[in-house]
């Protein structure tokens, strides 16, 4: 357990450092989980114990987000000088997103599937 | 005896309160979410940042000195979205057989994030700075606030828009995707890590792998994208 905890974070540590160092547009536990991705392929299979691990951290990962949220209270009136165009802004375009990015998925997934074992171009 | 004043200003000063707060409030949030069958607008991240704020506000507590408690849970969101690469390993097969589908939707998604939020701001006449700290909000928080302070937005507010986003999205995402009767899984999750990042993620996951696992990778994707293509949208418009 203690060794998959130390690998996670040694890939979160790789991530940051990648990242700061090159300058990516990525945040560095973004580039952390590539980095453990890669090892994984190496691999070949996931050590039950990281498997494990990350089963764990994942089932609470919306508890995670609390602090963050609570964040809102520092900005209340930042918040308030714009609120409406902010609240319609995010309903809309957040709905916007969902529709519109499940709706071409789903379209082209399925499109996908009916060439299965097709060649296609692409 | 000491005074309960004294108790109070010691207890407050050591991590043990706050975050002994963050987990009591999420419990409640997630017993209120079961108890009422599930019912997408008892979330249990907005509940539990109700009970906080209002908590905090009640007893006159900054952010700053609630956040030395809670800087506990927060930092294994970090190791939580290094470990979203073990989702991805066990349905990469899935993930490469629809990569063309999934980078395709991505963009469109991308694009309609980034230009839906400072269109419908625009019309109802948000200020530059507003357009500019809303522009990046379905991404997450990191890269969002770099995106942001690059333009010459607000890194603050849109922090605070990114997560009203995430909630946004895990409350009002599963509902009207069952509505416009999208059932696969890959979309659905897409959708949500998409739209709202890492709290669409924690959504995703709870229901399925696979949603979680095309969750986790648009949300990765997605800060690429932006990240790339607002600052050039930004320039052509603005």
């Amino acid at each position: 357990m203690l060794s998959a905890l130390t690998l996670i974070l040694t890939c979160q540590l790789i991530g940051e450092l990648v990242t700061q160092f090159f300058g990516l547009p990525v945040p560095g536990p973004v580039a952390g989980m590539v980095v453990l991705f890669a090892l994984l392929v190496v691999k070949g299979s996931v050590p039950a114990d990281v498997g494990a691990v990350a089963d764990t951290l994942l089932k609470n990962l919306s508890l995670l987000f609390v602090p963050a949220g609570v964040g809102v209270m520092a900005h209340l009136g930042l918040l308030g000088q714009d609120w409406l165009p902010i609240s319609v802004a995010l309903i809309g375009s957040t709905l916007a997103t969902i529709v519109v990015t499940a709706l071409v998925m789903s379209r082209l997934a399925r499109a996908n599937n009916h060439d299965h074992g097709e060649p296609h171009n692409g | 005896m000491a005074d309960i004043t004294e108790v109070w200003v010691y207890l407050s000063a050591s991590p043990l309160l706050f975050l002994t707060l963050t987990l009591a409030a999420f419990q409640a949030g997630s017993w209120a979410y079961n108890r009422s069958g599930h019912k997408p607008f008892l979330n249990p991240v907005l509940t539990a940042v109700i009970l906080v704020v209002g908590l905090l506000t009640l007893s006159g507590t900054t952010y700053d000195t609630y956040f030395e408690g809670a800087q506990f849970v927060h930092f294994l969101l970090g190791p939580a979205t290094v470990a979203l690469a073990i989702p991805l390993y066990r349905q990469f097969d899935r993930v490469r057989r629809s990569a063309l589908a999934l980078i395709t939707s991505l963009i469109c998604g991308s694009l309609t994030a980034i230009g839906t939020a400072v269109g419908l701001g625009w019309l109802l006449g948000a200020s530059r700075e507003t357009l500019l700290s809303l522009a990046p909000k379905s991404v997450t928080a990191p890269v969002a606030m770099g995106i942001t302070e690059q333009l010459g937005g607000l890194p603050s507010l849109t922090a605070v828009l990114v997560i009203l986003t995430g909630i946004l999205g895990a409350v009002l995402g599963p509902p009207v995707l069952t509505l416009i009767g999208v059932k696969d899984w890959r979309a659905r999750g897409l959708a949500l890590g998409t739209a709202s990042h890492g709290i669409g993620t924690a959504r995703a996951l709870q229901v399925n792998e696979l949603a979680g696992a095309f969750s986790g990778l648009a949300m990765g994707l997605n800060a690429l994208a932006t990240a790339i293509l607002l600052p050039l949208l930004w320039r052509l418009f603005f």
